[in-house]
């Protein structure tokens, strides 16, 4: 679980094109949206392709990516349960 | 043609040079355009939380904005009617090739949002009207090489119609790593360099 933490903290890093951050910027439990890293519409695009291009996670419903995007422990935990690559 | 207009400010940025009304305030050589433009913007101070987010075309057209909007001590709470004018010949072909990369195969069909959105040309002005509140009149127009004649007609006629007080116009054009981009701006304010198709060559051509 810790590497699968480690390695969505540099994906994201690294799609979202997030050049002044670190990894160990991210606590695991920052809000991704809104107060924490500020991500917006866009970037939740990426996350949902990330998911489906890394993972192999389809998201049907986007409703289900408030909860699921909410932070690195929320996604790694969704991503271990239903990852199928 | 003679008009009431001078050009009041230009900026280039060429071959790892930033210059501005003919100075160089920014010379680094870097091995590609992606770390010359980083390291521009962080020597320029230019705080704008969506930079690293553009693609190279808006990441050049805005810091060549910038560099010259910024030198105008622009009152940001006030309206400020400054028409953005832009060309170029590859439009948005270096982003749209990466776009096309992503979706060329059928099982490897993951096109990238963040690089859809630039496969416009015109998304620059949108970055730039962003940053400095401008809600007013844009064009992007797209020519085989740079077209003095027409972007001074364009120009003239929207400062002739009151459409616009100033015009930052120019050529922005990127492709891979080969970059250009000159802009610069056209009021009624006082300039040593009157607004005639002849002067936008020269300095250009500078």
């Amino acid at each position: 679980m810790e590497a699968l933490k480690q390695e969505l903290k540099e994906n994201i890093i690294e799609q979202l094109n997030l050049e002044d951050m670190t990894v160990a910027d991210i606590a695991d439990d920052d809000m991704l949206f809104g107060d924490g890293l500020a991500l917006d519409s866009i970037d939740a695009l990426e996350l949902i392709v990330m998911l489906d291009k890394n993972y192999g996670i389809k998201l049907t419903d986007p409703k289900e990516g408030r909860t699921i995007f909410e932070s690195i422990n929320t996604m790694a935990a969704y991503i271990q349960e239903h990852r199928s690559k | 043609m003679k008009t009431n207009y001078n050009i009041t400010s230009y900026c280039h940025i060429k071959n790892n040079h930033i210059s501005l009304n003919g100075s160089v305030i920014f010379s680094e050589v870097h091995t590609s355009f992606s770390e010359f433009i980083k390291a521009a913007y962080k020597d320029q101070n230019t705080k704008y939380s969506k930079f690293f987010k553009m693609d190279n075309l808006s990441k050049l057209a805005f810091l060549a904005a910038d560099v010259l909007l910024k030198n105008q001590n622009l009152d940001l709470e006030k309206d400020n009617n400054i028409a953005l004018v832009f060309s170029n010949k590859a439009s948005s072909l270096d982003t749209d090739v990466i776009h096309q990369k992503a979706i060329q195969h059928k099982d490897n069909y993951f096109p990238s949002p963040a690089v859809f959105v630039y496969t416009l040309p015109n998304i620059c002005l949108g970055e730039i009207s962003i940053k400095y509140k401008l809600y007013t009149e844009n064009s992007f127009f797209i020519f085989e090489r740079f077209n003095a004649e027409h972007l001074f007609t364009y120009t003239n006629s929207l400062l002739a119609t009151h459409k616009a007080e100033s015009v930052l116009c120019g050529w922005v054009e990127l492709e891979e790593e080969n970059y250009e981009a000159f802009l610069y701006l056209v009021s009624k304010k006082e300039g040593d360099k009157e607004f005639n198709k002849q002067n936008i060559i020269t300095l250009y051509n500078t």
